[in-house]
Protein backbone atom coordinates (compact mmCIF):
# COMPACT_ATOMS: atom_id res chain seq x y z
CA UNK A 1 0.00 0.00 0.00
CA UNK A 2 1.47 3.31 -0.79
CA UNK A 3 2.35 6.22 2.03
CA UNK A 4 -0.66 8.49 1.19
CA UNK A 5 -3.65 6.55 3.70
CA UNK A 6 -6.66 6.03 1.51
CA UNK A 7 -9.89 7.23 2.51
CA UNK A 8 -13.00 5.18 3.06
CA UNK A 9 -16.27 5.30 3.82
CA UNK A 10 -18.88 2.65 5.32
CA UNK A 11 -22.43 3.32 5.34
CA UNK A 12 -24.37 2.28 8.09
CA UNK A 13 -22.52 0.94 11.62
CA UNK A 14 -24.57 -2.57 12.33
CA UNK A 15 -22.82 -5.20 12.71
CA UNK A 16 -21.50 -5.53 9.00
CA UNK A 17 -20.41 -1.57 9.14
CA UNK A 18 -18.40 -2.07 11.87
CA UNK A 19 -16.64 -5.18 11.07
CA UNK A 20 -15.75 -3.68 7.88
CA UNK A 21 -14.65 -0.23 9.47
CA UNK A 22 -12.37 -2.03 11.93
CA UNK A 23 -10.75 -4.49 9.58
CA UNK A 24 -10.04 -1.68 6.34
CA UNK A 25 -8.40 0.37 9.98
CA UNK A 26 -6.85 -2.63 10.65
CA UNK A 27 -5.07 -2.68 7.19
CA UNK A 28 -4.01 1.24 7.44
CA UNK A 29 -6.94 2.78 5.83
CA UNK A 30 -8.44 6.48 7.32
CA UNK A 31 -12.25 5.31 7.47
CA UNK A 32 -15.25 7.47 8.10
CA UNK A 33 -18.04 5.55 9.39
CA UNK A 34 -21.95 7.11 8.68
CA UNK A 35 -24.42 6.14 10.74
CA UNK A 36 -27.83 7.25 10.81
CA UNK A 37 -29.06 6.70 14.10
CA UNK A 38 -27.42 7.66 17.41
CA UNK A 39 -26.33 4.46 18.35
CA UNK A 40 -23.97 1.96 16.73
CA UNK A 41 -25.32 -1.79 16.46
CA UNK A 42 -27.96 -2.10 14.24
CA UNK A 43 -30.19 -4.40 14.56
CA UNK A 44 -28.27 -6.57 16.73
CA UNK A 45 -28.94 -4.34 19.30
CA UNK A 46 -32.81 -4.92 19.73
CA UNK A 47 -32.11 -8.98 20.13
CA UNK A 48 -31.60 -10.19 23.75
CA UNK A 49 -30.11 -13.75 23.12
CA UNK A 50 -28.66 -15.05 19.88
CA UNK A 51 -29.49 -18.75 18.05
CA UNK A 52 -27.82 -21.07 18.10
CA UNK A 53 -25.83 -20.78 21.25
CA UNK A 54 -28.05 -18.21 23.80
CA UNK A 55 -25.16 -16.40 23.66
CA UNK A 56 -26.16 -12.48 25.39
CA UNK A 57 -26.10 -10.53 22.06
CA UNK A 58 -24.07 -7.71 24.38
CA UNK A 59 -21.05 -9.98 23.91
CA UNK A 60 -21.50 -8.91 19.81
CA UNK A 61 -21.91 -5.71 20.63
CA UNK A 62 -18.94 -5.66 22.96
CA UNK A 63 -17.04 -7.30 20.04
CA UNK A 64 -18.37 -4.55 17.29
CA UNK A 65 -17.60 -1.58 19.40
CA UNK A 66 -13.85 -3.01 20.32
CA UNK A 67 -13.97 -3.02 16.35
CA UNK A 68 -14.16 0.07 15.87
CA UNK A 69 -12.73 1.57 18.74
CA UNK A 70 -9.70 2.71 16.75
CA UNK A 71 -7.83 6.13 16.17
CA UNK A 72 -8.52 6.25 11.92
CA UNK A 73 -11.79 5.60 12.20
CA UNK A 74 -13.91 8.62 12.53
CA UNK A 75 -17.75 7.83 13.42
CA UNK A 76 -20.27 10.38 12.45
CA UNK A 77 -23.68 9.07 14.17
CA UNK A 78 -26.76 10.79 13.82
CA UNK A 79 -25.82 11.05 9.98
CA UNK A 80 -27.96 10.46 7.05
CA UNK A 81 -26.66 10.37 3.80
CA UNK A 82 -27.88 12.91 0.94
CA UNK A 83 -25.85 11.84 -1.86
CA UNK A 84 -23.29 9.93 -3.22
CA UNK A 85 -21.57 10.46 -6.56
CA UNK A 86 -18.66 9.38 -8.16
CA UNK A 87 -16.15 11.83 -9.42
CA UNK A 88 -13.21 11.23 -11.73
CA UNK A 89 -12.29 8.46 -10.02
CA UNK A 90 -13.00 9.56 -6.39
CA UNK A 91 -16.37 9.25 -4.38
CA UNK A 92 -18.07 12.44 -2.80
CA UNK A 93 -20.82 11.54 -0.21
CA UNK A 94 -23.16 14.69 1.10
CA UNK A 95 -24.31 14.14 4.32
CA UNK A 96 -27.77 16.03 5.83
CA UNK A 97 -26.32 18.54 7.60
CA UNK A 98 -24.96 19.55 4.91
CA UNK A 99 -21.55 18.08 5.24
CA UNK A 100 -19.24 16.39 1.61
CA UNK A 101 -17.01 13.78 2.32
CA UNK A 102 -14.70 12.18 -0.22
CA UNK A 103 -13.13 8.74 -0.24
CA UNK A 104 -11.62 6.37 -2.55
CA UNK A 105 -13.62 3.92 -2.22
CA UNK A 106 -16.91 3.02 -0.23
CA UNK A 107 -18.94 -0.03 1.03
CA UNK A 108 -22.47 0.22 1.79
CA UNK A 109 -23.56 -2.01 5.06
CA UNK A 110 -27.51 -0.04 5.33
CA UNK A 111 -28.58 -3.53 6.57
CA UNK A 112 -32.06 -4.76 6.50
CA UNK A 113 -35.23 -3.82 8.49
CA UNK A 114 -37.87 -6.14 9.98
CA UNK A 115 -41.07 -6.61 8.27
CA UNK A 116 -43.89 -4.35 9.65
CA UNK A 117 -46.27 -7.03 10.55
CA UNK A 118 -49.50 -4.89 10.96
CA UNK A 119 -48.79 -5.25 6.93
CA UNK A 120 -50.19 -8.66 7.20
CA UNK A 121 -53.25 -7.32 8.78
CA UNK A 122 -55.38 -11.09 9.19
CA UNK A 123 -52.86 -11.29 12.27
CA UNK A 124 -54.20 -8.54 13.97
CA UNK A 125 -50.72 -6.97 14.54
CA UNK A 126 -51.14 -3.34 15.91
CA UNK A 127 -55.41 -4.56 16.58
CA UNK A 128 -55.43 -6.97 18.76
CA UNK A 129 -52.90 -6.46 22.15
CA UNK A 130 -51.59 -10.30 22.57
CA UNK A 131 -50.73 -10.14 19.02
CA UNK A 132 -46.60 -9.50 19.28
CA UNK A 133 -43.95 -9.58 16.99
CA UNK A 134 -40.74 -11.60 17.63
CA UNK A 135 -38.70 -8.33 17.80
CA UNK A 136 -41.27 -7.43 20.77
CA UNK A 137 -40.74 -10.61 22.60
CA UNK A 138 -37.06 -9.84 22.70
CA UNK A 139 -37.69 -6.30 24.26
CA UNK A 140 -39.47 -8.99 26.97
CA UNK A 141 -37.24 -11.20 27.27
CA UNK A 142 -34.44 -8.35 28.39
CA UNK A 143 -36.65 -6.68 30.54
CA UNK A 144 -37.35 -10.35 32.01
CA UNK A 145 -40.94 -10.42 32.24
CA UNK A 146 -42.97 -11.59 29.57
CA UNK A 147 -46.73 -10.80 30.08
CA UNK A 148 -49.87 -10.44 28.35
CA UNK A 149 -51.41 -6.96 28.31
CA UNK A 150 -53.32 -7.34 30.99
CA UNK A 151 -50.28 -8.60 33.10
CA UNK A 152 -51.09 -11.97 33.12
CA UNK A 153 -48.62 -14.72 32.35
CA UNK A 154 -49.35 -16.07 28.86
CA UNK A 155 -50.18 -19.98 29.61
CA UNK A 156 -50.85 -20.93 25.79
CA UNK A 157 -48.62 -19.26 22.93
CA UNK A 158 -48.41 -19.64 19.58
CA UNK A 159 -45.33 -18.72 16.79
CA UNK A 160 -46.14 -17.76 13.27
CA UNK A 161 -43.49 -18.57 11.02
CA UNK A 162 -43.06 -16.83 7.50
CA UNK A 163 -44.62 -13.70 8.73
CA UNK A 164 -43.68 -10.99 6.09
CA UNK A 165 -41.11 -13.76 4.17
CA UNK A 166 -42.37 -16.24 1.03
CA UNK A 167 -45.65 -14.34 1.18
CA UNK A 168 -46.57 -12.73 -2.30
CA UNK A 169 -49.50 -11.27 -0.92
CA UNK A 170 -47.26 -8.95 0.78
CA UNK A 171 -44.52 -8.48 -1.97
CA UNK A 172 -41.84 -10.83 -0.40
CA UNK A 173 -41.46 -14.14 -1.99
CA UNK A 174 -38.10 -14.83 -0.77
CA UNK A 175 -37.44 -17.11 2.62
CA UNK A 176 -35.54 -14.57 4.77
CA UNK A 177 -34.13 -17.74 6.54
CA UNK A 178 -33.58 -16.55 10.19
CA UNK A 179 -37.48 -16.89 11.48
CA UNK A 180 -37.25 -20.25 11.54
CA UNK A 181 -34.62 -20.66 13.86
CA UNK A 182 -35.66 -17.58 15.71
CA UNK A 183 -38.94 -19.29 16.30
CA UNK A 184 -36.81 -22.49 17.29
CA UNK A 185 -35.00 -20.09 19.94
CA UNK A 186 -37.44 -17.78 21.24
CA UNK A 187 -39.84 -20.92 21.73
CA UNK A 188 -37.20 -22.85 24.04
CA UNK A 189 -36.65 -19.27 25.77
CA UNK A 190 -40.72 -18.82 26.27
CA UNK A 191 -40.34 -22.72 28.13
CA UNK A 192 -37.42 -21.48 30.17
CA UNK A 193 -39.27 -18.50 31.32
CA UNK A 194 -42.49 -20.01 32.11
CA UNK A 195 -41.84 -23.40 32.88
CA UNK A 196 -45.67 -25.03 32.33
CA UNK A 197 -46.39 -23.12 29.15
CA UNK A 198 -47.41 -24.92 25.92
CA UNK A 199 -46.04 -23.48 23.24
CA UNK A 200 -47.14 -23.91 19.33
CA UNK A 201 -44.80 -22.64 16.09
CA UNK A 202 -46.89 -23.10 13.13
CA UNK A 203 -44.45 -23.35 10.14
CA UNK A 204 -44.55 -24.34 6.42
CA UNK A 205 -41.16 -25.51 6.09
CA UNK A 206 -39.03 -25.80 9.21
CA UNK A 207 -35.48 -24.48 6.80
CA UNK A 208 -32.76 -25.54 9.90
CA UNK A 209 -30.04 -24.90 6.94
CA UNK A 210 -27.60 -22.83 9.75
CA UNK A 211 -24.82 -25.08 11.54
CA UNK A 212 -26.43 -26.36 14.75
CA UNK A 213 -30.02 -24.78 13.61
CA UNK A 214 -31.28 -28.76 13.28
CA UNK A 215 -29.45 -29.67 16.58
CA UNK A 216 -31.96 -26.82 18.10
CA UNK A 217 -34.50 -27.91 16.85
CA UNK A 218 -34.20 -31.19 18.08
CA UNK A 219 -33.34 -30.05 21.51
CA UNK A 220 -36.34 -28.21 21.60
CA UNK A 221 -38.82 -31.15 21.09
CA UNK A 222 -36.54 -33.44 23.68
CA UNK A 223 -35.89 -31.19 26.27
CA UNK A 224 -38.70 -28.23 26.11
CA UNK A 225 -41.55 -30.05 24.52
CA UNK A 226 -42.17 -27.70 21.51
CA UNK A 227 -44.93 -28.47 19.62
CA UNK A 228 -44.68 -27.92 15.68
CA UNK A 229 -48.32 -27.87 13.79
CA UNK A 230 -47.30 -27.74 9.85
CA UNK A 231 -49.65 -25.01 8.36
CA UNK A 232 -49.44 -21.56 8.13
CA UNK A 233 -51.81 -19.18 10.18
CA UNK A 234 -54.53 -18.02 7.50
CA UNK A 235 -56.70 -15.64 10.13
CA UNK A 236 -56.35 -14.58 13.76
CA UNK A 237 -59.49 -13.59 16.02
CA UNK A 238 -59.85 -12.18 19.42
CA UNK A 239 -62.75 -13.36 21.36
CA UNK A 240 -64.81 -11.92 24.22
CA UNK A 241 -61.85 -13.19 27.14
CA UNK A 242 -59.20 -11.27 24.60
CA UNK A 243 -57.66 -14.98 23.86
CA UNK A 244 -56.71 -15.42 20.43
CA UNK A 245 -58.06 -17.73 18.22
CA UNK A 246 -56.08 -19.37 15.19
CA UNK A 247 -57.17 -20.73 12.18
CA UNK A 248 -54.78 -23.02 10.08
CA UNK A 249 -55.25 -26.27 8.54
CA UNK A 250 -53.12 -29.03 10.37
CA UNK A 251 -51.86 -30.16 6.56
CA UNK A 252 -50.43 -33.41 8.44
CA UNK A 253 -53.63 -34.51 9.90
CA UNK A 254 -55.36 -33.24 6.83
CA UNK A 255 -57.91 -31.17 8.63
CA UNK A 256 -58.70 -27.48 9.96
CA UNK A 257 -57.23 -26.85 13.40
CA UNK A 258 -58.57 -24.27 15.80
CA UNK A 259 -56.64 -22.97 18.74
CA UNK A 260 -57.32 -20.29 21.77
CA UNK A 261 -53.65 -18.45 22.57
CA UNK A 262 -53.20 -16.44 25.42
CA UNK A 263 -50.28 -14.77 22.96
CA UNK A 264 -49.34 -15.39 19.32
CA UNK A 265 -45.84 -13.94 18.33
CA UNK A 266 -45.27 -13.31 14.76
CA UNK A 267 -41.59 -14.34 13.43
CA UNK A 268 -41.20 -10.56 10.81
CA UNK A 269 -39.19 -11.15 8.32
CA UNK A 270 -36.06 -9.17 6.86
CA UNK A 271 -36.72 -6.75 4.10
CA UNK A 272 -34.13 -3.92 2.31
CA UNK A 273 -33.73 -1.41 4.53
CA UNK A 274 -35.88 1.99 4.21
CA UNK A 275 -32.44 3.97 4.08
CA UNK A 276 -30.75 1.62 1.98
CA UNK A 277 -33.75 1.75 -0.51
CA UNK A 278 -33.24 5.71 -0.25
CA UNK A 279 -29.42 5.46 -1.27
CA UNK A 280 -29.77 3.09 -4.22
CA UNK A 281 -32.05 5.74 -5.52
CA UNK A 282 -29.65 8.82 -5.07
CA UNK A 283 -26.40 7.08 -5.97
CA UNK A 284 -28.35 4.98 -8.85
CA UNK A 285 -27.63 1.23 -7.73
CA UNK A 286 -29.78 -1.23 -9.09
CA UNK A 287 -31.52 -3.47 -6.42
CA UNK A 288 -32.93 -6.82 -7.27
CA UNK A 289 -36.10 -8.25 -7.30
CA UNK A 290 -36.41 -8.54 -3.67
CA UNK A 291 -35.59 -5.32 -3.40
CA UNK A 292 -32.43 -5.81 -1.82
CA UNK A 293 -28.92 -4.13 -3.40
CA UNK A 294 -28.19 -6.32 -6.23
CA UNK A 295 -24.40 -7.55 -6.40
CA UNK A 296 -22.50 -7.92 -9.65
CA UNK A 297 -22.53 -11.96 -9.11
CA UNK A 298 -23.86 -13.95 -7.04
CA UNK A 299 -20.93 -16.21 -7.08
CA UNK A 300 -18.28 -14.45 -7.28
CA UNK A 301 -19.28 -10.65 -7.03
CA UNK A 302 -21.40 -10.84 -3.66
CA UNK A 303 -19.74 -7.81 -2.27
CA UNK A 304 -19.11 -6.08 -5.67
CA UNK A 305 -22.05 -3.21 -6.79
CA UNK A 306 -22.05 -2.26 -10.67
CA UNK A 307 -20.22 0.54 -9.90
CA UNK A 308 -16.49 0.32 -9.49
CA UNK A 309 -15.50 1.23 -6.19
CA UNK A 310 -18.77 0.84 -4.31
CA UNK A 311 -19.20 -2.46 -2.31
CA UNK A 312 -21.70 -3.97 -0.10
CA UNK A 313 -20.79 -5.69 3.06
CA UNK A 314 -24.23 -8.00 4.83
CA UNK A 315 -28.03 -7.96 4.74
CA UNK A 316 -28.55 -5.29 2.58
CA UNK A 317 -27.94 -7.53 -0.23
CA UNK A 318 -29.83 -10.65 1.51
CA UNK A 319 -30.81 -11.95 4.54
CA UNK A 320 -27.88 -12.91 6.66
CA UNK A 321 -27.17 -14.47 9.99
CA UNK A 322 -24.21 -12.41 12.26
CA UNK A 323 -21.80 -15.10 11.17
CA UNK A 324 -22.64 -14.46 7.57
CA UNK A 325 -22.33 -10.98 8.03
CA UNK A 326 -19.20 -10.85 9.56
CA UNK A 327 -17.91 -13.30 6.72
CA UNK A 328 -19.62 -10.86 4.22
CA UNK A 329 -17.78 -7.62 6.07
CA UNK A 330 -14.40 -9.21 5.90
CA UNK A 331 -15.07 -10.27 2.03
CA UNK A 332 -15.99 -6.77 1.28
CA UNK A 333 -12.74 -5.60 3.06
CA UNK A 334 -10.64 -8.10 0.58
CA UNK A 335 -12.83 -6.91 -2.38
CA UNK A 336 -11.79 -3.52 -1.20
CA UNK A 337 -8.20 -3.36 -0.68
CA UNK A 338 -7.52 -5.70 -4.51
CA UNK A 339 -9.18 -2.61 -5.55
CA UNK A 340 -7.43 0.11 -4.00
CA UNK A 341 -4.74 -1.82 -5.42
CA UNK A 342 -5.58 -1.27 -9.03
CA UNK A 343 -6.28 2.21 -8.98
CA UNK A 344 -3.04 2.62 -7.48
CA UNK A 345 -3.97 5.62 -5.51
CA UNK B 1 -62.38 -75.16 -1.41
CA UNK B 2 -61.95 -74.60 1.98
CA UNK B 3 -62.06 -70.82 3.16
CA UNK B 4 -59.46 -70.04 6.06
CA UNK B 5 -60.53 -66.61 6.08
CA UNK B 6 -57.41 -65.14 4.30
CA UNK B 7 -57.38 -62.38 1.60
CA UNK B 8 -54.85 -60.79 -0.74
CA UNK B 9 -54.46 -57.20 0.80
CA UNK B 10 -54.77 -54.79 -2.30
CA UNK B 11 -51.66 -52.14 -2.32
CA UNK B 12 -52.00 -48.99 -0.36
CA UNK B 13 -49.34 -47.22 -2.87
CA UNK B 14 -50.55 -44.23 -4.98
CA UNK B 15 -49.70 -46.05 -8.10
CA UNK B 16 -48.05 -43.18 -9.56
CA UNK B 17 -47.06 -44.61 -13.09
CA UNK B 18 -50.58 -46.17 -13.66
CA UNK B 19 -52.60 -43.03 -11.99
CA UNK B 20 -54.01 -40.54 -14.61
CA UNK B 21 -52.22 -37.03 -14.27
CA UNK B 22 -54.17 -35.52 -17.31
CA UNK B 23 -56.23 -33.57 -15.10
CA UNK B 24 -53.20 -31.86 -14.03
CA UNK B 25 -51.73 -31.74 -17.11
CA UNK B 26 -54.87 -29.75 -17.92
CA UNK B 27 -55.13 -27.23 -15.09
CA UNK B 28 -50.96 -26.28 -15.90
CA UNK B 29 -51.73 -25.65 -19.49
CA UNK B 30 -54.26 -22.86 -18.83
CA UNK B 31 -53.32 -21.75 -15.23
CA UNK B 32 -49.48 -22.44 -14.61
CA UNK B 33 -49.94 -20.80 -10.84
CA UNK B 34 -51.10 -24.47 -10.18
CA UNK B 35 -47.59 -25.23 -10.15
CA UNK B 36 -46.75 -23.44 -6.89
CA UNK B 37 -48.56 -24.24 -4.35
CA UNK B 38 -46.51 -25.52 -1.74
CA UNK B 39 -49.20 -27.16 0.40
CA UNK B 40 -49.07 -25.01 3.30
CA UNK B 41 -53.30 -25.31 3.93
CA UNK B 42 -54.11 -21.46 3.87
CA UNK B 43 -56.66 -22.07 1.14
CA UNK B 44 -58.08 -24.86 3.69
CA UNK B 45 -57.98 -23.29 7.15
CA UNK B 46 -60.11 -20.31 5.51
CA UNK B 47 -62.14 -22.41 3.56
CA UNK B 48 -65.70 -22.10 4.65
CA UNK B 49 -66.90 -24.97 3.32
CA UNK B 50 -64.03 -26.74 4.40
CA UNK B 51 -64.78 -26.04 8.03
CA UNK B 52 -68.01 -28.29 7.73
CA UNK B 53 -67.20 -30.85 5.06
CA UNK B 54 -63.96 -32.69 4.42
CA UNK B 55 -63.07 -30.18 1.58
CA UNK B 56 -59.71 -29.15 1.37
CA UNK B 57 -58.18 -27.37 -1.64
CA UNK B 58 -54.51 -28.24 -0.42
CA UNK B 59 -55.58 -31.98 -0.20
CA UNK B 60 -57.54 -31.92 -3.76
CA UNK B 61 -54.07 -30.27 -5.27
CA UNK B 62 -51.95 -32.86 -4.25
CA UNK B 63 -54.46 -35.75 -5.29
CA UNK B 64 -54.98 -33.83 -8.79
CA UNK B 65 -51.12 -33.91 -9.08
CA UNK B 66 -50.45 -37.71 -7.76
CA UNK B 67 -53.88 -38.98 -10.26
CA UNK B 68 -56.06 -39.81 -7.33
CA UNK B 69 -59.30 -38.62 -8.78
CA UNK B 70 -61.75 -40.29 -7.45
CA UNK B 71 -61.85 -38.29 -3.99
CA UNK B 72 -61.72 -35.30 -5.84
CA UNK B 73 -64.40 -36.06 -8.11
CA UNK B 74 -66.36 -36.41 -5.07
CA UNK B 75 -64.96 -33.16 -3.19
CA UNK B 76 -64.96 -30.46 -6.44
CA UNK B 77 -68.88 -30.07 -6.08
CA UNK B 78 -68.42 -28.38 -2.11
CA UNK B 79 -66.48 -25.73 -3.41
CA UNK B 80 -68.67 -22.83 -2.93
CA UNK B 81 -66.36 -20.15 -5.29
CA UNK B 82 -66.25 -17.54 -2.97
CA UNK B 83 -62.52 -17.09 -3.02
CA UNK B 84 -61.33 -16.59 0.40
CA UNK B 85 -58.39 -19.29 -0.98
CA UNK B 86 -57.33 -17.17 -3.18
CA UNK B 87 -57.03 -13.62 -1.14
CA UNK B 88 -55.14 -15.97 1.36
CA UNK B 89 -52.48 -17.86 -0.70
CA UNK B 90 -49.09 -16.91 -0.33
CA UNK B 91 -48.24 -18.35 -3.52
CA UNK B 92 -50.65 -16.26 -6.01
CA UNK B 93 -52.03 -19.54 -7.44
CA UNK B 94 -55.39 -18.30 -8.76
CA UNK B 95 -56.98 -21.23 -6.58
CA UNK B 96 -60.33 -20.12 -7.86
CA UNK B 97 -59.68 -21.00 -12.04
CA UNK B 98 -58.16 -24.39 -10.60
CA UNK B 99 -61.06 -25.31 -9.18
CA UNK B 100 -63.22 -24.26 -12.47
CA UNK B 101 -60.87 -26.01 -15.20
CA UNK B 102 -60.70 -29.36 -12.67
CA UNK B 103 -64.34 -29.75 -12.99
CA UNK B 104 -63.86 -28.28 -16.60
CA UNK B 105 -61.74 -31.33 -17.36
CA UNK B 106 -63.05 -34.04 -14.85
CA UNK B 107 -66.53 -33.01 -16.95
CA UNK B 108 -64.74 -34.52 -20.08
CA UNK B 109 -63.20 -37.73 -18.10
CA UNK B 110 -65.96 -39.11 -15.42
CA UNK B 111 -69.77 -39.13 -16.59
CA UNK B 112 -70.92 -38.36 -13.04
CA UNK B 113 -68.66 -35.15 -12.92
CA UNK B 114 -70.06 -31.96 -11.79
Amino acid sequence: MSEMQHRIIVIGAGAAGMETAGQLAKAGCSVTLVEKEEKTGGNVRSWYHLFPDHRDSGEVIGYLDSMISKENIDLLTGTVVEGLEKDQGRFVLRTGDGRELEADAVVISTGFDLFRSERKEEYGYGIYDNVISSANLELMFRKGEVLRHDGEIPRRIGLVHCVGSRDEKVGNPYCSKLCCVTAVKQAMELRKKISNARIYCFYMDMRMGGALYEELYRESQEQYGINYIRGKVSEVAENIDTRLIVKVEDTLAGRPLRMELDMLVLMAGMEMSEGGSMLARKAGLKTGENRFFATADHHFGSNKSEINGIFYAGTCTMPMNITETISHARAAVADVLDYLNTIGA
Amino acid sequence: MEKFGFTILKARHINYDANDKSVAEYIYEREPTFRVCIECGCCAATCTTGNFTSFSLREINILLKRGELDKVNENLKKCMLCGKCTLVCPRGVNTRNVITLAREALKNNFKDAV
